[in-house]
């Protein structure tokens, strides 16, 4: 059912911006810990809610940015389809608008893309309330600069977004997860030649000494990689990645901060305590340790960048700092789309 | 226009005489890309060796408030490297170098004026390939792609160049080097990526490219249908789609199309056919076998007269080149042709199809059709002779009623040639007011005094209400009834 709250939306973000009051874009509060605390009235999205089209044979959505992502999955699934980007709800209420501002995406990551790469189209209200459409819900179009995947990520501060129009994708026909004993050294090197072949490969995660490789495609195909790979066969396949995208396995039990460090897949360990798991073939590695900067600076000398991705202390940044010329950047494109900086501020970086 | 000789000699100092054109003769080459209808001899051309001397070139070119035309190798379809008024090429063809190939992280570190095809065969014996397959691949540089954010036949699978990308080093309009992305495909801040890709030399010259690389597919199958009937084609693509297949490439011909493909490459097509529809599917042996088997049975379904499986890798060549020689095929039926770039939703196809061929009729100028239909990108192809009176006129006009018929169902005035300096019309349809004046805000950001490719891919306001004025008149909508002019 289609709820359009539109002209609610906008009169209280051009209510705001009148007033200079500081908004805090609420979906479903669940990713509430991503990124920095924002002080402001919260804005909430949720009233504004529905899918607005879904044609399968097209391979898009579109919704209000409100719509539960409970709502858009299983919309997707009763026609064979997903998200392929395997978008984390951390918890019940978690809307597809919200998705779309964080950016996360689960275990496929490394193979089925980003959520931006699955981003057609949006229509985004501005901080100085604007509703302005780009993109469309069409695969190919360059048609002006591509700001419906600049929104991806965003955390908010760009603009609230109202609805979002998403390309889509067809399950596979069926999947299978191997598991076989592994150290982290053994891990990486499998990583590392599993990234030579052409193998199937859908995810690939590493923890508590135990290999996890996940494959799809036809039976017979996947019987083929089952002799090839070895390993055992695990029964509740879906329950285990979904502990890891939900962060309910018990690796993430408990209030030490999560590190999440981005690095290649090919990087050797890093010099830190508690962990790693290591997902998307080892190219995320998560840690629990103090929240000192020791993860930022393993991080960027193993040639990536972490993330303070959950219990962060409320005077620590959460993701690593910009080069400068490119930080001007950031600065300069929110003033384009809330020149009042009233959106979110400070979610991304502190003086955004 | 004389070029200031201050700015002159600054370049050749630069760069070193020879690489710094000033007479007509030698400029004269690089006055328009693919575009041909639109032409400037640039009165300035300069050609950098590296990074750095793009780097000093900018900052020249910003000490004189001079305006800098980025081009690759010239293939562009959309005029976006045309030359302007005051300003210099810069030319990137000399920073051709492959810098890095690493199969194990499976991607590619080029220069931008590396070709997209190089890419592929320095990736081939490490069993890899770089994906976007413009149909100028041979030719094209990547760092035009980028540019472009170009697709090619087998984006449906695989995705445009902005979902192969993971970082580029871009020069911006001081000379400053910005990288954008990350080799890693996660970088901390908001996407920038995708800002730059596709944005038209508008926001910043790219100096260095990193892909993704993809693993060739083991086993590869190409089935080609014909049809009586362009719906029923239309309605197989939309078939295959959604039982869960996504080939690497779905291509529709018309008949035109598909009988000035066969006239001109021998490659098999039914002469009989209204509609032709290439469909290839590749992956790992037994998934392949799987959807062949399934693809088979939902053409024959549909209804199609014709259904055949290539035998081998020469069939499939065979069959591919129809396809791929379609723009030079039906060229050859006329002295001029103009290729548009329309993306609508599937499912409205046979009627813009029906509806393309009223205007075409109407217009006095014949259209074939070519189509990436997996991801519905058309390319009607208007035949005309620029040597007669107004044609070359009626066939833009007829062009620009094309793109607000694509607009009108939903779909966008360019799927991947760009907007550059033809369809800036076009965009006034496609865009309001505010959604323009943001572009031109985030060139603001990127291109403070408006030097980089001034003029190009997002039109004026000003000039959006001319265009508004012309396409309203006699009172109609163009969608509603296609006016005449």
């Amino acid at each position: 059912m289609d709820r359009d709250s539109t002209e609610a939306l906008v009169a209280q973000v051009r209510e705001a911006t009148a007033r200079g009051t500081p908004l805090r874009i609420i979906g479903g509060d669940t990713k509430r810990f991503y990124g920095r605390a924002v002080t402001g009235v919260p804005l909430e999205t949720r009233g504004h809610s529905g899918v607005l089209s879904h044609d399968p044979a097209e391979l898009v959505l579109t919704a209000r940015g409100g719509t539960p992502l409970a709502e858009v999955e299983a919309q997707l699934a009763s026609h064979g389809q997903r998200l392929p980007f395997e978008p984390p709800h951390f918890g019940a209420g978690s809307t597809i608008g919200g998705a779309v501002a964080c950016g996360l995406a689960g275990p496929a990551r490394a193979w089925a893309g980003a959520l931006r790469d699955y981003v057609l189209g949006v229509r985004v209200l501005t901080g100085d309330g604007r509703v302005l459409r780009f993109g469309g819900e069409v695969m190919k179009n360059v048609a002006g600069y591509d700001v419906a995947r600049l929104m991806a990520g965003s955390l908010g501060i760009l603009g609230v977004l109202l609805d979002v129009s998403l390309k889509v994708l067809p399950r596979p026909a069926a999947e299978r997860t191997l598991a076989l004993e592994v150290d982290q050294g053994g891990a990486l090197d499998r990583f590392a030649s599993l990234g030579r072949t052409a193998l199937p490969l859908s995810a690939g995660s590493w923890v508590d000494g135990r290999l996890y490789l996940r494959f799809e495609g036809c039976d017979a195909t996947l019987q083929s990689v089952e002799r090839r790979v070895g390993g055992e066969a695990i029964p509740d396949a879906d329950a285990f990645w979904t502990s890891l995208r939900e962060q309910t396995h018990p690796f993430f039990a408990g209030a030490l901060p999560l590190w999440r460090c981005t690095v290649s897949a090919l990087a050797p360990p890093l010099p830190l305590d508690g962990g790693p798991l290591m997902e998307w073939n080892g190219l995320q590695r998560w840690y629990r340790c103090a929240p000192d900067t020791q993860a930022f600076a393993a991080a960027a000398t193993a040639g990536g960048h972490a993330t303070l991705f959950r219990h962060r202390p409320d005077d620590a940044d959460a993701f690593a700092p910009l080069a400068r010329p490119v930080m001007r950047l950031h600065r300069d494109l929110k003033r384009v789309f809330d020149p009042a900086g009233i959106l979110n501020p400070g979610r991304l970086y502190s003086d955004l | 226009m004389a070029t200031d000789p201050a700015l002159l000699r600054a370049l050749r100092e630069a760069l070193g005489s020879d690489s710094v054109l000033t007479a007509a003769e030698s400029c004269v080459a690089f006055e328009c890309d693919a575009l041909t209808a639109h032409r400037r001899t640039p009165d300035l051309v300069v050609l950098p060796g590296s990074t750095a001397e793009v780097q000093s070139v900018l900052r020249i070119a910003a000490a004189h408030g001079t305006p800098v035309v980025a081009r690759g190798a010239g293939t562009g379809l959309s005029g976006g490297a045309l030359p302007v008024e005051g300003g210099l090429l810069l030319v990137l063809s000399k920073l051709d170098r492959i810098l890095e190939i690493d199969p194990a992280r499976r991607l590619a570190r080029v220069q931008p004026g590396v070709t997209n095809l190089a890419i592929s065969e320095a990736a081939k014996p490490h069993g890899l390939f770089y994906a976007p397959d413009p149909s100028s691949q041979v030719a094209c540089t990547i760092g035009g792609n980028v540019a472009e954010n170009s697709g090619g036949v087998h984006c449906l699978k695989y995705g445009l160049t902005v979902h192969n990308l993971l970082e580029v080093c871009l020069a911006t309009c001081d000379g400053e080097i910005v990288t954008i992305g990350s080799a890693l495909g996660e970088a901390p801040g908001l996407s920038l990526l995708p800002l730059i890709t596709g944005s038209e030399g508008m926001l910043g010259v790219v100096v260095e490219v990193t892909v993704r690389l993809v693993p060739l597919p083991e086993r590869v199958e190409l089935l080609m249908a014909g049809f009586d009937d362009v719906s029923r084609c239309a309605g197989a693509v939309g078939r295959i789609v959604a039982a869960g297949i996504i080939p690497a490439g779905l291509e529709m011909m018309d008949g035109p199309a598909l009988r000035a493909a066969e006239a001109f490459a021998r490659c098999g097509y039914p002469l009989d056919a209204t509609a032709l529809l290439l469909c290839e599917l590749d992956g790992l042996e037994h998934d392949v076998a799987h959807q062949l088997r399934e693809v088979e049975s939902i053409l024959r379904d549909c209804g199609a007269t014709s259904v055949r499986v290539a035998m081998d890798a020469a069939e499939r060549a065979r069959m591919w080149s129809g396809r791929k020689s379609a723009f030079p095929a039906v060229g050859r039926l006329a002295p001029d042709y103009y290729c548009m770039d329309g993306t609508i939703p599937r499912r409205h196809l046979a009627s813009v199809l029906e509806r393309i061929a009223a205007m075409s009729r109407e217009a006095g100028l014949p259209v074939a059709n070519v189509f990436h239909a997996g991801d519905g990108n058309l390319h009607p192809l208007i035949l005309f002779d620029a040597g007669r009176d107004d044609e070359l006129e009626r066939a833009e006009r007829l062009g620009a009623e094309i793109l607000e018929l694509c607009v009108a169902v939903g779909g966008t005035v360019t799927g991947e040639h760009g907007v550059g300096v033809e369809k800036l019309g076009p965009m006034c349809s496609q865009f309001g007011p505010e959604e323009l004046e943001a572009f031109h805000a985030i060139k603001r950001v990127f291109d403070p005094t408006g030097r980089l490719n001034p003029g190009k891919a997002v039109p004026t306001l000003a000039r959006c209400a001319d265009y508004g004025a012309m396409r309203v008149h006699g009172g109609k909508l163009p969608f509603s009834h296609l006016p005449r002019f």
